[in-house]
């Protein structure tokens, strides 16, 4: 077996779920609403532990000679109609006030647990069912609800709890239907099945648990509301009776002789608020908590915060666009893209993070140019950074970064001028063809959209030209198409019609970023040729990012490989198999095997897992997983030089010869940690 | 070992309106301590037969038979196993790993809680995995690292059969060569039978002893695997070799003219064509030789002893299929 790298070891200290949910709950009280909340709550709680043991006594004594009064230093919020203190009474009532919204919740819970888990636990013939009844429930509203069964259940303490805890079971019946629905479908439950675990094993163990989190959260605004409601029919006298009190009915009580003492009303008024509010405040600041543990990175097109570096930056290492520049653009001819040493930083409570640096292209009118890398290799973000699309944590940095000659490091992203700039002489496509649409709008709008925006075309113009370009991406049928919406596009037509987008303008240049990885092999050849067509046709350059050197190969004529931010290599695609020098290059080549591959031969592999840019080894980034690193390759950054067949390659030990699939040759073929 | 074989299976999917038969009467056989790789495009239907056969989609004609006994009761000690193309999705993230793998070792072959342990320790470790991991949570695991992990939570229930659904094309090309090495030697190691479902051709070729190729929720060709994707009798499979992009020929064509029949994609699988449900878009069917009305009425019939293909005219392949200008 292969030594194990100590960086590829989960860190041990990932929690378990239950402390996961104290330490949501911990760093919930630390946020300024979830502070507030926790305020409110105590003083709430508090109050109902506290206050009657203390004074529930005093509370109830009737004081003949103190009917009615109004606020004073004996009686803050005065006296009712037979004398007693306001004030307690108020205080006194927080217990059972909060005791019986507690169980109306309590029973709410435990029914619409039931009733949502039934779909799973009867399966799919009497499930329907059950979330057919559940539909209808929910459709009638919770206060309507809550009448109908006090009335049913008749006035008093108990049929109230009981009255809000059903109104309330279809609603957290649907919200625990919604959520298994979205767990249901993960692989780990089908893996769970196939081992024979019952239904009910899996609810308990597998499903509860991932659900539990945003079920936590919803309990807390229920208890607001069921205090709200059981406030309700106490202040309509459904609920709690004399000689008993909430707030319910001390509201009552107290509006009645509102015009006496306003203080009566107001005291248990503010109570319900101050208790409601933080139910409800912890519930959200709880959402808003656990919610963001699970974002996931997103990107929103839109300005970035940008900072241009001082021209006298650090001396050029290698003659990348210089040389590719000349030998490609005849004299005179300015490129479409210009690229010098650009660099995407992040920061982070640890410091400055850069997932892409030293980054250096030139590209020339009708160009394919191929980027390839795996995932985290900092593709995307440089395709992002070129269309200035990158936002605010992130900044951008580069000596140069010009299209069409303009310089977008000195261009204003907001400016009108600029966006329309960019939008007409940039086109951009993306991997997945279903969310780069909006759902709501047909396709054929959607097109016109830019044009009426940037180019200045008036309704008509704007549609008739989405109707060309989707004619230009050889949609069959294309003016009955454009009224179509996105979700009746096949994924292969939606992708065309992404291709026909970014063909609105008339782009000197188009940035693929991934743009077949979601679609078929048929389907991708369709859209790689439709590219190449646009290409030749246009002289539009293509940009081209992929993970699949196969592909980056045969559709480009030069190669970027990137590895940890940076390129390692670059070289004529032609030449990938015969003189790829860089390790990680010949490693990509020789890991997928072609059709010639050698049944009987392992295939080569390349150990460890890739690289984290917040911790990125010294040195050579790739000398964890290199077979020919030496000392030198642990301590110093190989530059990017230029080698003998007009490529350049970052490695102190490049390696010559063919590169041929599934063998041990390049990477000895030991069962590397993945 | 054990030989998985469906007969006429037909699977049907969802309900009410949006109903459809997603597989359509396949005869496939998985013969004992054999790989077969089943490709096609994406909704052919391959991950729908493959569910059937651990009992996750339920079989609505045919049947599915594990040397020749009914497919429930043999599930039931866990003969058929499955390992998911979404490394992200396929362990519960609240669970520790140890957990996801022992839930899968029979309670009536290791009882003792001792034991139990033992053996995720000893999974782990064939799977080249830190036998202490069985304490952690997935969270911070790469998808290798997971895959794996699936791996051996599918291999504790000792399987005869494994079903690996695009098991590796949800990673990184650098990690995917170590798992295919893998795979092979467990298979070799074990003796289990394997369905291997792919859409990478040269993978397929790689590691399988046959293969079968699947069109709109029909098997359109089957053979071993050098045979088939060296001489494709489908116009279909040839189309799939011609677009895969490492096959050797040219996938870019010059100047992008690329010429398809009609819109050179699969149809709605709600309504599928009647006859061969590839003419539509097949490069010598009735669109292009009006003569061949046959293949819009009829439906072929697999063809041939070892390698056979669904098709009217299979013998008559002249033509490369996709003609250039
Ligand atoms: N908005 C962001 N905030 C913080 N980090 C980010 C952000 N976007 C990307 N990164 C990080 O930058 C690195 C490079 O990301 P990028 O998406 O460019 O890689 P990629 O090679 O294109 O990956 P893939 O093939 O998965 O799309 C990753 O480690 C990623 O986590
Ligand atoms: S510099 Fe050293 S470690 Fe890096 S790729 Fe070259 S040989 Fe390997
Ligand atoms: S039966 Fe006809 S349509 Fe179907 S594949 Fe053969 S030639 Fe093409
Ligand atoms: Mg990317």
């Amino acid at each position: 077996m292969t030594a194990r790298t100590s960086s590829s070891a989960p860190d041990p200290s990932t929690p378990s779920p239950a402390r996961r949910l104290l330490a949501g709950l911990a760093k919930t009280i630390r946020t300024p609403m979830g502070a507030t909340a926790t305020v409110f709550l105590g003083v709430v709680l508090l109050a109902a532990i506290v206050a009657p043991m203390l004074w529930s006594g005093t509370a109830a004594k009737v004081d003949a000679t103190a009917l009615d009064q109004g606020p004073s230093g004996e009686h803050w919020l005065g006296t009712d109609n037979l004398g007693r203190d306001l004030l307690l009474r108020v205080l006194v009532a927080a217990r059972l006030s909060v005791l019986l919204s507690l169980s109306a919740t309590a029973i709410g819970i435990s029914l619409g647990l039931l009733l949502g888990a039934a779909p799973w636990l009867l399966g799919p013939r009497l499930g329907r069912l059950a979330a057919a009844f559940v539909n209808i429930a929910v459709a009638f509203p919770m206060l309507l609800m809550t009448l109908f069964f006090a009335v049913i259940f008749g006035v008093g303490v108990q049929g109230s709890v009981c009255a809000i805890g059903i109104s309330m079971a279809p609603w957290f019946a649907r919200l625990t239907q919604t959520l298994i629905a979205g767990v249901q479908k993960r692989d780990f439950v089908a893996a769970a099945r196939i081992a024979r675990v019952s239904r009910f094993g899996v609810l308990r163990r597998h499903i509860l648990p991932n659900i539990a989190e945003p079920l936590i959260v919803n309990v807390a605004l229920a208890a607001a509301a069921a205090l709200l409601a059981f406030a309700g029919l106490s202040f309509l006298g459904l609920g709690v009776q004399a000689p008993e009190y909430d707030w319910g009915l001390l509201l009552n009580e107290g509006l009645s002789g509102i015009y006496v003492n306003p203080a009566g009303a107001l005291g248990p008024g503010i109570a319900i608020v101050v208790a409601g509010l933080g139910f409800n405040l912890f519930g959200e600041a709880l959402a808003k908590v656990l919610g963001s543990r699970h974002k996931v990175r997103t990107f929103r097109p839109r300005g970035a915060s940008r900072t241009v570096s001082g021209s006298g930056g650090h001396p050029r290492q290698h003659a990348t666009d210089g040389s590719a520049g000349d030998a490609i653009a005849p004299a005179g001819e300015v490129p479409v893209l210009e690229v010098d040493r650009l660099r995407v930083s992040l920061d982070t409570p640890n410091g400055t993070v850069s997932p892409v640096r030293e980054i250096s292209f030139s590209m020339k009118r009708g160009e394919a140019l191929g980027v390839v890398g795996e995932s985290g290799s900092g593709k995307s973000l440089t395709a992002l950074a070129v269309a200035q699309l990158l936002e605010s944590p992130l900044h951008v940095e580069a000596a140069t970064l010009r299209l069409l000659g303009k310089d977008l490091m000195a261009a204003d992203p907001r400016s009108r001028a600029t966006r329309r700039f960019l939008a007409t002489s940039l086109g951009l496509v993306f991997q997945n063809p279903t969310t780069s649409f909006n759902p709501t709008m047909r396709i054929g709008p959607q097109l016109a959209e830019v044009a009426r925006l940037h180019q200045d075309m008036s309704r008509r113009q704007a549609g008739a030209r989405a109707v060309d370009r989707l004619r230009a991406v050889r949609i069959p049928g294309a003016e009955r198409r454009a009224k179509q919406y996105p979700h009746e596009f096949s994924g292969g037509m939606r992708q065309r019609a992404m291709v026909g987008m970014a063909m609105m303008g008339n782009p000197s240049l188009i940035i693929a970023d991934e743009p077949t990885t979601a679609l078929d092999v048929t389907i991708q050849r369709q859209v790689l040729n439709l590219l190449e067509q646009i290409r030749v046709e246009n002289q539009v350059a293509v940009l081209l990012i992929s993970h699949d050197i196969s592909v980056i190969g045969q559709f480009c004529s030069r190669v970027l490989v990137m590895y940890a931010g940076r390129v390692v290599e670059e070289l004529p695609s032609a030449d990938l198999r015969t003189s790829a020098r860089h390790p990680y290059t010949r490693a990509l080549l020789s890991a997928v095997p072609d059709m010639t591959a050698d049944r009987s031969q392992p295939l080569a592999t390349v150990p460890g897992r890739p690289v984290d840019p917040a911790d990125r080894p010294a040195g050579c980034a790739f000398a964890p997983r290199c077979t020919f690193a030496t000392a030198q390759c642990h301590t110093a950054e190989p530059p990017l030089q230029e080698v003998g067949s007009g490529g350049t390659v970052a490695c102190w030990n490049p390696q010559e010869g063919a590169v041929t699939a599934v063998q041990g040759q390049v990477q000895q073929a030991g069962r590397g940690q993945a | 070992m054990s030989e998985l074989r469906f007969e006429k299976t037909s699977i049907r999917v969802g309900h009410g309106a949006r109903a459809l038969t997603a597989v359509d009467g396949v005869d496939l056989v998985v013969p004992a301590r054999s790989i077969v790789g089943l490709i096609g495009e994406s909704g052919s239907g391959k991950s729908t037969l493959g569910r059937a056969a651990v009992g996750l989609n339920p079989v609505s004609g045919g049947r599915i038979l594990l040397d020749g006994q009914p497919l429930a009761r043999q599930l039931r000690r866990g003969a058929v196993q499955m390992v998911f193309q979404d490394p992200m999705s396929s362990l519960d993230p609240r669970m520790t790993i140890g957990d996801s793998i022992a839930e899968s070792i029979s309670r009536r072959r290791i009882r003792r809680a001792t034991d139990r342990r033992r053996e995720v320790e000893r999974l782990l470790e064939l799977l080249d995995l830190e036998p202490q991991w069985a304490d952690e949570y997935p969270e911070k695991l790469s998808g290798g690292q997971r895959q794996r992990i699936a791996l051996a939570r599918a291999l504790a229930a000792r399987p005869e059969v494994l079903i690996a659904d695009e098991i590796t094309s949800a990673l990184d090309v650098s990690i995917q060569g170590s798992i295919l090495n893998q795979v092979k030697d467990l298979q070799r190691q074990f003796g289990f039978s394997m369905l291997f479902i792919s859409h990478n051709l040269s993978v397929v070729r790689y590691l399988c002893d046959q293969v079968a190729v699947i069109y709109l929720g029909r098997l359109v060709e089957q053979g071993p695997a050098e045979d088939v994707l060296s001489d494709p009798q489908h116009p279909y499979t040839r189309e799939l070799l011609e677009a895969s992009p490492d096959s050797g020929g040219p996938l870019v064509q010059p100047g992008g003219i690329l010429h398809a029949v009609g819109d050179g994609e699969a149809t709605d699988p709600h309504h599928p064509p009647t006859g061969c449900r590839y003419h539509p878009r097949c490069p010598v069917g009735p669109a292009v030789h009006p003569d061949r009305n046959a293949c819009r009425t009829s439906v072929p019939l697999p063809l041939g002893r070892a390698h056979h293909a669904a098709c009217h005219f299979a013998a008559m392949t002249e033509t490369p299929l996709t003609a250039t200008t």
